[in-house]
């Protein structure tokens, strides 16, 4: 059953071409990954897929509905969301308030309530607390709950962006590079909650350039390299796929792509 | 000693206290007069705290609400004859509907692209206020009824002077935006608010519709200027054009972040600076205006963040 269906999704930027016609699907509930070099289009279509950008050809369906084109917000409300490479946190937050924050669609807007602080604008905020605390402890970052979230690592900063769009109760999550800049072991803590949200039935949608993390979990993977889509399929094929060896890794790297592909399999 | 208190309980009881203590300080009725203007600006700036210090948008245009608030009061008994309680309500009405209608085109600007909208919005009030000297006596200003609370406390065997009378209500009006702002600040809508302060694409990516939430937090802070605006004009029984000008915008958005953009108390730090330092000031006559403008520099400098902001920060390091 697929919950996002992408179709020729293309963008130009004046004349030039930032993606040119890339079509996908991302089944419910499943691990998918967009890999390829810098600059061959990855985020630009990621911000399409988003609603960020509004893409000049091809459509975004989400559950059967076409959502081209559609503001963030109202994809949020129809249960994607997403994080940042260059991390967007709300810095003069602590970290549970951006984890609350999170909870905006299950809160609902209810102005003269909160204004008042009527008995109904504390339910919610002890509601939204709560299951903040949940995601927290989920992502592993329950003793900082009060810190500023400034004070973060930049590995705390990238699990409490994920908290805080899983807040959002998303059956989709697109994830952008969530292990670029981290060390090793911070990537392999990243690389396993992706799993685990994974389990929880949520489909993930990842863009990543760690070719070791995207092997490991990924149950399919989409390979693009100058503005277009190479290769896909799942990760010991993709691979082993010469055309991705080539590309991706570079005439003369084969030995690392296929270290890449036994690595995925074992 | 403080440890139980929430830090809005203890916002609120801080002004409170300084509310109930400063006159026994005041060597003239003339410091409740001075004290009534701190307060009605301190309202105006806190409202300004949830636009500016929550949500991150600026205006130099709110002084604009001011003058509708003021001429709302101004014209309402006059000329539809009501009473000056009800006009402060329509005043805020016609201010909300106003920032509504206004917020909607030009709260999609952002920074000084807003900066310079808001400002041409203050301009086309004030301008509206000083041509249309039919209705408003244009720039000569005109006269506003009494609100008539000093004659029925009269009635009742309670006399009052005026100024009192008015550092109390201002006073008492403070406290009530004061709660409501510190209220929003810890609530659902508060945390939307606060969330497009820091990034707005990523407040949209978890559902909260931008463009609705600032044109709220510029409704919330224009009725505070009305109001602020209305309060001013039945104190001094007579209003002109300035409460509307661009200098008082500026007033209010530098006393705003004077005392700490996003602390409602910091709001009336920076009323009372920018409203009694002046006064204080006249002693170096000539330097009157240089030395508030070199203080407040060197404020911006020393304490990026604002006094109030700041100094608690300093405070609370200290403490532990």
């Amino acid at each position: 059953m697929t919950i996002l269906e992408v179709a020729g999704l293309g963008m130009d930027f004046g004349g030039l071409t930032a993606v040119e016609a890339v079509s996908f699907s991302v089944r419910r509930g499943g691990i998918m990954s967009v890999i390829g070099p810098n600059g061959a289009g990855k985020t630009t279509l990621f911000n399409m897929v988003s609603g960020i950008y509004r893409p000049t050809r091809g459509r975004v369906v989400l559950d059967g509905r076409d959502v081209t084109g559609l503001a963030p917000h109202k994809l949020a409300a129809m249960g994607m969301s997403r994080t940042f490479q260059n991390l967007k946190v709300f810095q003069q937050m602590s970290v549970l308030q951006n984890v609350m924050a999170g909870r905006h669609l299950s809160e609902g807007v209810h102005v003269v309530s909160d204004l008042l602080g009527l008995p109904g604008a504390a339910r919610r905020n002890r509601e939204s607390e709560e299951e903040a605390h949940r995601l927290l402890r989920l992502v592993g970052l329950e003793r900082g709950a009060f810190r500023e979230a400034s004070e973060l690592s930049y590995g705390g900063l990238k699990r409490l962006e994920i908290a805080r769009a899983l807040a959002t109760q998303p059956r989709l999550l697109l994830l952008d590079e969530p292990a670029a800049g981290c060390n090793a072991v911070e990537t392999g803590e990243i690389d396993e909650l992706i799993s685990r949200i994974a389990e929880t039935g949520v489909a993930v949608l990842l863009v990543e350039h760690d070719m070791k993390l995207v092997m490991k979990i990924s149950a399919h993977v989409v390979v693009m390299e100058q503005v277009r889509k190479i290769s896909e399929g799942p990760p010991q094929e993709v691979a082993n796929d010469p055309r991705v060896i080539e590309a991706y890794l570079g005439s003369g790297a084969e030995t690392g792509a296929k270290g890449v592909g036994e690595r995925a399999q074992g | 000693m403080m440890r139980g208190l929430s830090p809005s309980s203890l916002t609120l009881l801080t002004l409170l206290v300084l509310m109930v203590v400063a006159p026994a300080l005041f060597p003239s009725s003339y410091y409740y007069r001075v004290g009534a203007l701190i307060f009605i600006n301190g309202l105006a700036a806190t409202g300004l705290v949830i636009l500016v210090g929550y949500a991150g948008q600026v205006s130099l245009g709110h002084a604009g609400f001011s003058g509708v608030g003021a001429y709302a009061c101004a014209l309402g008994p006059v000329h539809l004859g009501l009473p000056p309680v009800l006009c402060v309500v329509l005043g805020a009405a016609l201010s909300a509907l106003l920032a509504w209608g206004v917020g909607r085109p030009i709260l999609r600007l952002k920074a000084h692209y807003l900066a310079v909208a808001t400002l041409g919005f203050g301009i086309l009030i004030y301008m509206a206020i000083n041509n249309e000297g039919w209705l408003t006596g244009g720039p000569d200003g005109m006269s506003v009824k009494a609100l008539g609370l000093k004659g029925l406390l009269r009635d009742f065997g309670i006399k009052v002077k005026a100024s009192e009378l008015w550092y109390w209500i201002s006073g008492g009006v403070l406290l009530l935006g004061a709660f409501i702002a510190l209220n929003l600040r810890n609530s659902p809508a508060g945390r939307a608010l606060r969330s497009l302060h820091d990034s707005e694409v990523a407040a949209s990516t978890i559902g909260i519709d931008v463009a609705r939430m600032k044109v709220m937090a510029f409704v919330i802070s224009a009725v505070y200027a009305s109001v602020a605006g209305s309060l001013v004009a039945m104190m001094n029984r007579f209003v002109t054009p300035d409460v509307a000008g661009f200098l008082h915008s500026i007033e209010l958005l530098t006393m705003t972040v004077l005392g700490g953009a996003s602390s409602v108390l910091g709001a009336t730090v920076g009323a009372t600076i920018l409203t009694a330092l002046p006064q204080v000031l006249t002693v170096f006559e000539d330097f009157e205006n240089l030395s508030l403008g070199l203080i407040m520099m060197l404020v911006m400098i020393f304490l990026r963040q604002g006094l109030v902001p700041t100094l608690a920060r300093r405070w609370r390091r200290r403490a532990t």
